[in-house]
């Protein structure tokens, strides 16, 4: 199992590891189960490289086999009445999975969507590989498997109804949950044949029929959210409004400054406050994904509970804890951007010197940004009930399975001692996931708080907690210098980027940059190179780690260079691309330059670029390469009185090849530049002694619906196979607006946020 | 004992006078559609009407509740079962991403378009300034009021 650091969240490549790793395993599993299949021939089992495993396990499997339901799948249960339930196996949070992902399997399933009900999957990785709400990945790791398994339970309809009416297979057609035999004109519904499906042997995988894409009907089309109703109409559906009878509610106060433990606190105080049912010292195993040390209050109302936190004092050993200061942080990292090059050189290439010395023209420019917070709206929560020696745990995550050291699991087994049979967590609906949930601080804390009491216990964060306590997306600094030859082409670029470590040794949460960052494999001289500086404060993946601030330093700067070289920025930026090919042939998660180049020119297009513009106002280009994504920004802007910013509308092309759910895509890249543009106007926060010293809303100033620009999405229509949204619209929308500020200004924006340098909405 | 009506319904609760409305309504009565988003009124997620006005209910003593109309965003459907012009518009305008702070934009649009039923997008900024959507739904809740305030004018359910 690949081994994360006790300090820090899992990293993105730690991520990637875990992904492979799960995929290695549940193969062999699914091979185990093929073995399998002769004697339980009730079910389907398919491969595809992922496991689809035989049914869906406990009370609601029962429920559905007692109904005489066709279930060829984990995934699918059709009852004879015709109600089609298709389970979603990932965390929702916000990204649109609970949609998207059974919309896949409905589509090959040949379902009308109207007849099908999507359910929230339990957590069983042994029947649907790995659950998990990260790295924009739900869509490709489940695209094939999702297709084969709706199109299996089609197969064996199409059987059914073939072996009912005496016909070949062949004949038949299937539409909106029925099978058809047109020369007979017969039609049967899937409900109909559900009882003589789920007696038909599995068919082959490798013979079960994919659709063509032109075939689809589903996929591409706007579809709303499954549980839109609910919310619009406030049903309990997050895990905040989990709610168990005779549930008692708790807080948790932790060290401000990370690492600090309790030398003392007034619990007999506390104790005899109004509704206080219990109070006491959790000593924690120091490990910040788990559990750090704090005082713990039980109480019969989250409000009491609340009060009784405000009248906590509690004396704080900080011997080991946390003294970052982010004004320290940024002045030693200004002194180390003196130095073209970091103590460790990442990518270089032969001659970098030299061509410096020998260009035409050269540029250096510094770049920074600071810590920022995740936010989530729904603050951490997390219940847990214990009863004996079993534990169940409702919770809103983004990680809620066993994937080793990363996640609850470790903490709820060994420290806790729970066995992992005895242990059942449900998976809520996360107001928000950002990356936060992939911690599971709250869960560990719930999950201890009811260790120690009777009544299944609600814990819930505060807005300061959550602020003050979250895996920060790290501030970070990066020294560039280009060089520019006699023709204005970029000659040489390099990157001296300054970020942070927690264990000494790895750098935190995008911290790292890889040799293949950009423009590195797309030039002849190119470097990079890190230095980190040690920290404490704890730091995680935030929606697009790495380049959501990469993004920002570098697309900025190649700006610079095409100003430098007094060259239109589309051309330069084209130019350095060249022609089409894969960066690396046979990763689909690599850069296509000709991919890149589609939506630049795309982009560009549709937002009229090269167009009069007013006076102080201007169009600002710039593309990321992120999660398989390729996308690219056009920026409308105008800067009046010198520093009031204004961000009419930003035109935005994606090339993530199919869509499948065209709402749910276009509200993913609506909700990157509305979230691009609050990072980059308003968002930062400041480390003193270890502390945090932002606590709320009041400091830290969301973007609010005044401020939106309008977005205009367009889809490059390519048959690459599809990749996630969750994260890759985001990169580019920094650089895009500090690029039209300087067109429309000539003020080069050089950190984040603009609020810090003097500039406003 | 303070008494409350709630979506109608009268409501004895017994719990101290300084408890904000919001934690009576999740805890006590077991209505949880308004949200806890911050606790000092920065971010609307717990917008509830107090006789017909928006009002943040993370910050509202339920002793300054007592006696008047207290509407949550479970009583802003008719009582047929219709949903309210707002809801609709925003199922089918799929308004929601993680969804955690649509009940509260939802009610601050309501008081909106009862005050206003034919708001401008400046109107809208105004009166949805208090309500964050870390999501960045913004468009599509301005596109849902709009759409909603037309229902309404051609005699939708309000």
């Amino acid at each position: 199992m690949n081994k994360v650091s006790k300090t820090q969240l899992p990293t993105e490549r730690d991520l990637e590891a875990l992904i492979e790793e799960y995929q290695a395993h549940t193969a062999s599993l699914a091979n185990a189960d093929l073995s399998r299949r002769s004697v339980l021939n009730l079910s389907a089992a398919i491969t595809g490289g992922l496991l689809l495993g035989f049914f869906t396990t406990g009370a609601a499997k029962d429920a559905h086999a007692a109904r005489g339901d066709f279930q060829p799948n984990a995934y699918i249960s059709i009852s004879p009445d015709g109600r089609i339930t298709i389970l979603n196996k990932n965390p929702e949070v916000g990204q649109g999975v609970k949609t998207s992902l059974p919309m896949i399997i409905a589509e090959e399933l040949d379902a009308a969507w109207s007849d099908v009900n999507v359910q929230q999957a339990h957590l069983s990785q042994k029947d649907f590989g790995a659950q998990f709400a990260g790295g924009s990945r739900s869509i490709p790791t489940n695209w094939m498997g999702h297709r084969q398994a709706g199109a299996t339970a089609r197969a064996m309809l199409v059987e059914a109804a073939a072996r009912a009416w005496g016909v070949p297979a062949s004949q038949c057609t299937t539409a909106d949950s029925a099978v058809m035999h047109a020369a007979s004109n017969r039609r049967l519904g899937y409900g109909e044949l559900a009882g003589r499906a789920a007696r038909l042997p599995v068919p082959d995988a490798e013979s079960v029929k994919l659709k063509d894409r032109s075939e689809f009907k589903l996929l591409g089309k706007y579809v709303t959210g499954v549980d839109n109703e609910k919310i619009v109409t406030g049903q309990p559906l997050f895990g905040i409004d989990t709610t168990l009878p005779g549930m008692l509610y708790a807080t948790y106060e932790k060290c401000p400054a990370t690492g600090g433990r309790v030398a003392s606190a007034n619990l007999d105080q506390i104790k005899a406050l109004p509704g206080v049912k219990d109070a006491f010292v959790l000593e924690g195993n120091g490990n910040v994904n788990q559990l750090m040390p704090g005082v713990a209050i039980v109480a019969d109302s989250t409000w009491n509970a609340l009060r009784a936190k405000a009248a906590l004092q509690v004396e704080w050993d900080e011997s080991e804890a946390s003294k970052d200061s982010w004004t320290e942080l940024s002045t030693k990292a200004k002194e180390l951007s003196a130095q073209p090059r970091g103590e460790n050189t990442i990518h270089t290439t032969e001659g970098i010197d030299e061509a410096f010395k020998g260009a035409a023209k050269k540029l250096k420019s510094f770049y920074s940004y600071p810590f920022i917070s995740h936010a989530n709206m729904e603050p951490q929560n997390c219940t847990a009930w214990r009863q004996g020696n079993k534990l169940e745990i409702w919770a809103p995550t983004q990680a809620p399975g066993n994937l080793g050291s990363f996640g609850a699991w470790p903490f709820l087994t060994k420290d806790l001692g729970f066995a992992e049979e005895n242990v059942t967590l449900n998976m809520i609906r996360g107001g928000g996931g950002f990356g936060r949930r992939l911690a599971n601080d709250s869960v560990c804390e719930a999950a201890a708080i009811a260790a120690r009491i009777d009544p299944p216990v609600k814990l819930t964060w505060t807005r300061q907690d959550d602020m003050h306590h979250d895996f920060y997306r790290a501030g970070g600094f990066h020294a560039l210098e280009g060089a520019l030859d006699d023709d204005g082409k970029l000659l040489a670029f390099r990157n001296h980027f300054i970020s942070f470590t927690i264990d000494g040794e790895n750098g935190v949460s995008g911290g790292s940059m890889r040799a293949e960052e950009f423009p590195a494999p797309l030039i002849a001289n190119a470097e990079i190179s890190q230095t980190l500086l040690p920290i404490k404060t704890p730091c995680g993946p935030w929606r697009a780690p790495g380049s959501n601030v990469f993004a920002f330093a570098i697309q900025s700067f190649i700006h610079e260079l095409a100003v430098a070289a007094d060259r239109d920025h589309l051309e330069f930026l084209l130019e350095i691309m060249g022609k089409p090919r894969w960066l690396a042939e046979g990763n689909p998660y690599a850069l296509h330059t000709g991919r890149a180049a589609g939506v630049i020119k795309l982009a560009a297009e549709k937002a009229g670029w090269g167009r009069n513009m007013p006076a102080g106002r201007a169009l600002g280009l710039a593309f990321y390469f992120s999660h398989a994504g390729h996308i690219a920004h056009v920026a409308d802007v105008s800067v009046q009185q010198g520093n009031k910013v204004r961000v009419h509308k930003v035109t935005v092309a994606a090339d993530v090849g199919p869509i499948v759910n065209r709402s749910g895509a276009e509200n993913q890249i609506e909700g990157s530049v509305v979230d691009g543009l609050s990072t980059f106007m308003n968002l930062g926060l400041s480390i003193e002694n270890g502390r945090i010293q932002e606590s709320n809303f009041d400091q830290y100033n969301m973007l609010r619906i005044a401020e939106t620009p309008e977005v205009d999405v367009h889809f490059v229509d390519s048959d690459f196979p599809p990749t996630g949204l969750g994260e890759p619209a985001f990169p580019p929308l920094a650089p895009a607006v500090a690029n039209a500020i300087y067109t429309a200004s000539g003020q080069r924006v050089r950190s984040m946020p603009l609020a810090f340098n003097g500039m406003s909405a | 004992m303070i008494s409350l009506k709630i979506n109608g319904a009268v409501r004895e609760v017994d719990v101290d006078p300084s408890t904000p409305l919001l934690w009576v309504l999740r805890d006590t009565i077991g209505l949880v559609g308004a949200k806890f988003g911050c606790g000092i009124a920065q971010c609307g997620a717990c917008t509830v009407h107090v006789n017909g006005e928006a009002m943040r209910s993370c910050s509202l003593p339920v002793s300054a509740a007592a006696g008047a109309d207290v509407t949550t965003i479970e009583g802003l459907a008719h009582e047929d079962g219709e949903l309210h012009a707002l809801q609709k518009a925003w199922i089918a305008i799929d308004v929601p991403q993680c969804g955690y702070c649509q009940s509260g934009q939802i009610m601050s649009a309501a008081a909106l378009l009862k005050r206003n039923p034919k708001p401008t997008d400046k109107d809208i900024d105004i009166a949805m300034a208090g309500n964050i959507c870390r999501c960045g739904t913004y468009i599509r809740i301005r596109k849902a009021i709009h759409q909603a305030a037309a229902e309404i004018a051609q005699g939708g359910a309000a």
